[in-house]
């Protein structure tokens, strides 16, 4: 990967927020950094392929289209095959984001983290049912925490 | 919302062309006009469906630290605890969870060295445990909501 230079950060830093409704939107971007459009679209394009951009387009609130639950599912997996499993979970479709995180026992064992949404709680609780029966005998132990309050959300800074 | 702004909402999440004139591009492959499709996107952003439109950058591939930790508020210090808690600029999401932990922020910081420093400052803050979980690994990520 290339490392970001001083322009890659001041193209973050005027596009982090989102990019202009207009129909030239990179060379709005482009007079604002202080190089071409050209430039921009050659740089965004080059940090997308490198995964510094996850993706381009909408962003939807997921509460605003109706998907109230939201349940982080942790699971307690077996090491030998936490890798494997977190594939298998990820590849789920109603999973939005899976990951491996370190326990804290005796207080903390799950280690596989997996996120879903549901329009009703017993649609969240049906995925974490779907996921129970991926992991089945390789899980000692799961839990389904809802957020019951958003506390703060702003977007990532820099 | 009608079908047109759902078209956009699950056609859209990424792919979003990086080209000259985008919108064109875009509104081509779904069947719709430039001006559109800008005017469609302005207004779900307007009203809230839309957080936000644009790139969605990664912090940690741009140099940056980021975790998730947790704690165990007691029920009487949660407001106080929480008001402390968002204060930390580096504090990006907290959510209140049903659980022994019932109090879950993502930390994302300018550096991978900062994260420490920032959860010890909440720990000493609040005089509470603070539990750090960050990710070891990621898996597939298919983040895509549909309308």
């Amino acid at each position: 990967m290339t490392p970001l230079d001083d322009i890659d950060r001041r193209i973050v830093l005027a596009t982090q927020a989102g990019l202009p409704l207009a129909a030239e939107p990179y060379a709005e971007i482009a007079g604002q950094v202080g190089v071409t459009e050209a430039e921009v679209i050659d740089r965004m394009t080059r940090m997308l392929a490198d995964g510094v951009i996850r993706r381009v387009g909408v962003v939807p609130n997921h509460y605003a289209l109706g998907y109230h639950f939201n349940g982080m599912t942790v699971w307690d997996v077996a090491d030998d095959v936490a890798r494997e499993m977190g594939q298998a979970v990820g590849a789920l479709p109603f999973v939005s984001h899976c990951y491996l995180r370190p326990r804290h026992l005796p207080h903390w064992p799950y280690n596989l983290f997996a996120m879903v949404h549901g329009r009703d709680r017993a649609t969240a609780i049906a995925h974490a049912a779907a996921i129970a029966d991926v992991l089945a005998d390789r899980c000692q132990g799961h839990q389904v925490l809802f957020s019951s309050r958003i506390l703060k959300k702003t977007g990532l800074r820099l | 919302m009608d079908d047109i702004d759902r078209l956009i909402i699950n056609e859209l999440q990424g792919g979003f062309p990086i080209a000259s004139h985008p919108f064109a591009v875009a509104a081509q492959r779904l069947g719709l006009a430039e001006g559109d499709l800008i005017a469609r996107i302005a207004a779900l952003r307007a009203d809230g469906t839309l957080t936000r439109f644009g790139p969605l950058y990664n912090a940690e591939a741009m140099g940056g630290g980021l975790t998730l930790a947790a704690m165990q508020v007691p029920a009487h210090r949660f407001d106080e605890v929480a008001a402390q808690v968002n204060a930390f600029p580096e504090v990006a999401h907290n959510y209140a969870r049903e659980h022994a932990l019932n109090m879950w922020f993502v930390v994302a910081t300018e550096t991978p060295e900062r994260i420490a420093s920032v959860l010890s400052d909440i720990k000493s803050l609040t005089g509470l445990e603070v539990y750090d979980m960050p990710k070891t690994e990621e898996f597939f990520l298919s983040l895509r909501f549909e309308a």
